[in-house]
């Protein structure tokens, strides 16, 4: 019988702890396809954050860290520094990335770190229970902003790619989403280009994939991905910020 | 190798590249710049990695990563800058990363001042971090010592996989004195536990990690640690003791002030009055067994520190009411005068204090 699809070899058995609908398991699934297609596998070491993704050092089948609340791109850092013929990413949240880690992501982008990050942006604080975040829409109700995020008082969101972008070091930046089978394929193209940035030592790459989270927003994961498209592609613009020759 | 005149600060730092340090992660902070700009200078020449963080709470994270990746990786700071590593340390702890890390002390609390002070104890001895844990901690009391310390402390923090905690006082780190760097030929050992990359050749996967969500798995964790730390204790704690068996008033000080108490003790010789000296060179574990020696008809033991009285806890600790325990201290980066003890002990001896 003829195998037409299986499981990359970049992922454990372990079965994904993530809620049912949520497009973490997609972008883990396209992480892992790209380390295997770039020839990358065997010498690629990851690092998950604080958040959802806690548990990725259980589900990548690469040699893994889990990093302190923010801190994945100065752990990325010093591992790349031991071994520079290492493939090193770091998988965040925008709980991690956007708000306690930033000073690290900032840095480490700004030193052209040969790493790169998958940053997975679902506008809200998802293990620790539905907490606004910096990424948080206006209005949005989150169980910190139980009235709704509110711009006077809080600001508004922040734009991760777009910023980083402007950051010399950094040399490939996306922003991609998950939610139809033909922006599945975009963000794996753009992982793809972020990984390739890296193996060709041009410096650091982002991507941040736009992703669902039907449980603490409270929707189906049908109405999760409506919600998404319907307002936060609106104020995340998809597309390429940053790319190398 | 030949002696040379170096500072305490370029001293820890000439030893860490001599005992093979290939990583150097820091932030700029009095009074360890020596340290660090030594490292900035020598990595380079020596093939080694030196790397500026953005703070020291990424610096602590680059030992993470770099310590996790099988590398001997050092980083220093001073006082404030050690208490935004702390969340690196407790994180180095439960993943079981070897590191060394240096802490210059300075006054405090806040920012302080950039004096030496000895108030960093608690920090360095209790697991200034989250959660349930010590790590190995010693206190050079001459530029010789920091050299020496730094080569015995990167072979127990590979050995028991875990922080390496060096606390010179401000004094220390800027004052000269002759140095042998010692000459270190024996390797590393290896780490087949590190995160370098070699799952597809090993097998399975390495994963390093501070997490264990189910409560027997972290409760086997917190047992792992401890036994790491019994075994430590049983090996390695270090202290100098000078006169104690016979001595009236035994002082007990680490670091720079116990080059004062020894000045003290000469004195006291010289007025015929007996003192003797506890110098604790580990901070933790702390060298309890040395007050077992004490003579018996010990008048005091006075804790001698520049704070306001941390190490005086372990003392008492270590005395178990045995002797009364007094306390003589100096703060904000004012130094211990062996003349203001010696008055301070005469007094304690005369029942006065």
């Amino acid at each position: 019988m003829a195998v037409v699809y299986k499981k990359s070899i970049a992922l454990t058995d372990t079965p994904l702890s993530f809620c049912p609908g949520c497009t973490h398991g997609i972008i883990h699934k396209l992480v892992a396809e790209n380390l295997v297609e770039l020839g990358v596998y065997d010498r690629a070491v990851g690092v998950a954050p604080v958040g959802c993704a806690a548990l990725s050092d259980h589900f990548f089948s690469c040699d893994m860290y889990v990093a302190a609340h923010g801190r994945a791109p100065a752990v990325a850092t010093g591992q790349k520094r031991v071994h520079p013929d290492n493939f090193v990413f770091t998988y965040q949240g925008d709980g991690d990335l956007a708000s306690i880690g930033t000073a690290e992501v900032v840095h480490a982008a700004h030193r052209g770190e040969k790493i790169s990050t998958v940053f997975v942006n679902n506008a809200i604080y998802g293990m620790t229970g539905g907490q606004m975040a910096p990424t948080t829409l206006v209005g949005q109700k989150a169980s910190t902003a139980p009235y709704g995020r509110s711009e006077e008082h809080c600001g508004k969101p922040i734009r991760i790619a777009e910023m980083i972008a402007t950051i010399e070091g950094a040399k490939f930046v996306e922003r991609v989403s998950v939610d139809t089978p033909a922006n599945v394929r975009k963000a794996k193209k753009a992982i793809r280009r972020a990984f390739e940035c890296q193996i060709q030592g041009k410096g650091y790459a982002l991507v941040e994939v736009l992703s669902t989270c039907p449980t603490n927003w409270g929707f189906t994961p049908a109405g999760a991905m409506k919600w998404l498209q319907e307002n936060m592609i609106p104020y995340y613009p998809l597309g390429n910020f940053k790319d190398f020759e | 190798m030949a002696k040379k005149l170096m500072k305490g600060n370029e001293a820890l730092a000439a030893a860490a590249i001599a005992a093979g340090a290939t990583h150097f992660f820091g932030y700029p902070i009095t009074p360890q710049s020596e340290l660090i700009e030594y490292m900035a200078r020598e990595m380079p020449k020596a093939g080694r990695c030196f790397l500026q963080a953005e703070s020291e709470v990424a610096a602590s994270y680059m030992v993470y990563g770099a310590g996790g990746a099988g590398a001997r990786v050092i980083t220093s700071t001073s006082s404030p800058g050690l208490a935004l590593k702390q969340e690196g340390l407790t994180y180095m702890v439960a993943a079981q990363i070897p590191a060394v890390v240096i802490d210059v002390s300075r006054g405090g609390p806040g920012l302080g001042n950039i004096l030496p002070q000895q108030s960093d104890y608690f920090m360095c001895t209790r697991g200034g971090g989250n959660g349930d844990y010590f790590h190995p901690c010693f206190a050079p009391a001459s530029v010789q010592e920091c050299a020496d310390l730094v080569v015995e402390a990167f072979d127990v923090a590979d050995k028991y996989r875990m922080p390496v905690l060096i606390l010179a006082d401000g004094l220390i780190g800027q004052m000269m004195e002759p140095v042998e760097i010692p000459e270190v030929t024996k390797k590393p050992i290896d780490k087949p536990w590190a995160a370098d990359g070699g799952h597809v050749k090993r097998g399975e996967h390495n994963r390093i990690n501070a997490m264990v969500l189910p409560a027997d798995g972290l409760e086997e964790l917190n047992h792992v640690i401890q036994a790491k730390l019994a075994d430590y204790a049983a090996n390695y704690v270090r202290y100098e003791a000078i006169g104690i068996e016979d001595a009236d008033i035994v002082l007990v000080a680490y670091g720079t002030p116990s080059r004062a108490c020894k000045n003290v003790l000469k004195k006291a010789q010289a007025d015929g009055l007996k003192f003797g000296l506890i110098r604790p060179i580990s901070l933790y574990p702390f060298p309890k067994e040395a007050f077992d020696k004490i003579n018996p008809n010990c008048k005091a033991v006075i804790s001698v520190e520049q704070s306001c009285g941390q190490m005086i806890e372990d003392v008492r600790l270590s005395v178990l009411g045995k002797f009364p325990v007094k306390f003589f201290g100096r703060t904000g980066g004012n130094p211990i005068i062996p003349e203001a003890v010696y008055n301070y002990a005469k007094e304690v001896l005369g029942g006065k204090a």
